[in-house]
């Protein structure tokens, strides 16, 4: 595993008590409020959820799954997910899934939130590299600049 | 760009700086991994010429060849550690829009 390109580590502090935090980021609805997603139901440690995104409006429609992992009131919240779900067509089911977790923690101006995302290293290379020529960037729309020109000078 | 970067780009520029050197990373690129008998057919580019072409290519670490049986296979260099960082970039973004919307609602 390689620290640099396995996990994504978030930490902010928000100015809200941690009951009023904990609530957004374990009521599915809240969640999916926030987040651009609509889930068909509540969160709950082993179940599976179907998610909808909701926005950006690019991505509306596509659905994934979560799976609950663990739920300890008021200090931490983790499920399983496919990062970046968002090819058109492609089955997911049998890929690696990504663990987020988040974990709160009272300060004294409020809540610190943590968010660390980790197995990244285990996703298939070619579809990093498909969320990145999404992105119009890399090797994917170079190619299609150069084919074009190419074209054009024919 | 500015110093080492400049430097590391040099040889890129100019590998990419010749039509057929394009066309067969455009080939590479669409069509996947290729034999330079694959690559030659169809082209009146000789095999000699595409071979030496890809050479270059390989020299400013744009492509790579590998053995596959008796045949040898040239492919992109997928420059994977750099494609996964830039991926993994996109994602964190995601979350930091994510965590301000998130922010937005709790502070109210």
């Amino acid at each position: 595993m390689n620290n640099a390109t396995d996990r994504i580590e978030k930490s902010i502090v928000l100015r809200a008590p941690l009951a009023r935090v904990w609530r957004a980021v374990t009521d599915a609805k809240e969640f999916g409020s926030w987040f651009g997603v609509e889930f068909n139901g509540p969160f709950s440690p082993g179940v599976p959820r179907q998610g909808k995104i909701t926005s950006p409006p690019e991505y509306a429609g596509f659905t994934f799954e979560v799976a609950v992992d663990r739920i300890e009131p008021m200090r931490l919240f983790s499920f399983r997910w496919h990062p970046y779900a968002v090819e058109r067509g492609r089955d997911y089911s049998k890929e690696p899934t990504t663990l987020v977790v988040f974990e709160l923690e009272e300060v004294p101006e409020g809540t610190r939130l943590k968010v660390v995302e980790s197995g990244f290293d285990r996703i298939p290379p070619e579809r990093r590299a498909t969320a990145f020529r999404m992105n119009d960037q890399g090797w994917g729309a170079q190619m299609k600049a150069i084919e074009k020109y190419l074209g054009a000078k024919r | 760009m500015k110093g080492p970067d400049a430097a590391r780009s040099a040889p890129v520029f100019a590998a990419l700086g010749d039509p057929t050197r394009l066309r067969l990373l455009a080939r590479l690129s669409s069509g996947g991994p290729r034999s330079i008998a694959r690559l030659t057919s169809g082209t009146r580019v000789t095999r000699q010429a595409v071979t030496k072409h890809l050479h270059v290519l390989a020299g400013a670490g744009l492509v790579r060849d590998l053995r596959r049986g008796r045949e040898r296979i040239w492919e992109l260099e997928p420059s994977r550690l750099g494609d996964a960082r830039r991926w993994l970039d996109a994602v964190s973004a995601q979350w930091d829009e994510a965590l301000e919307r998130l922010r937005a609602a709790v502070e109210r």
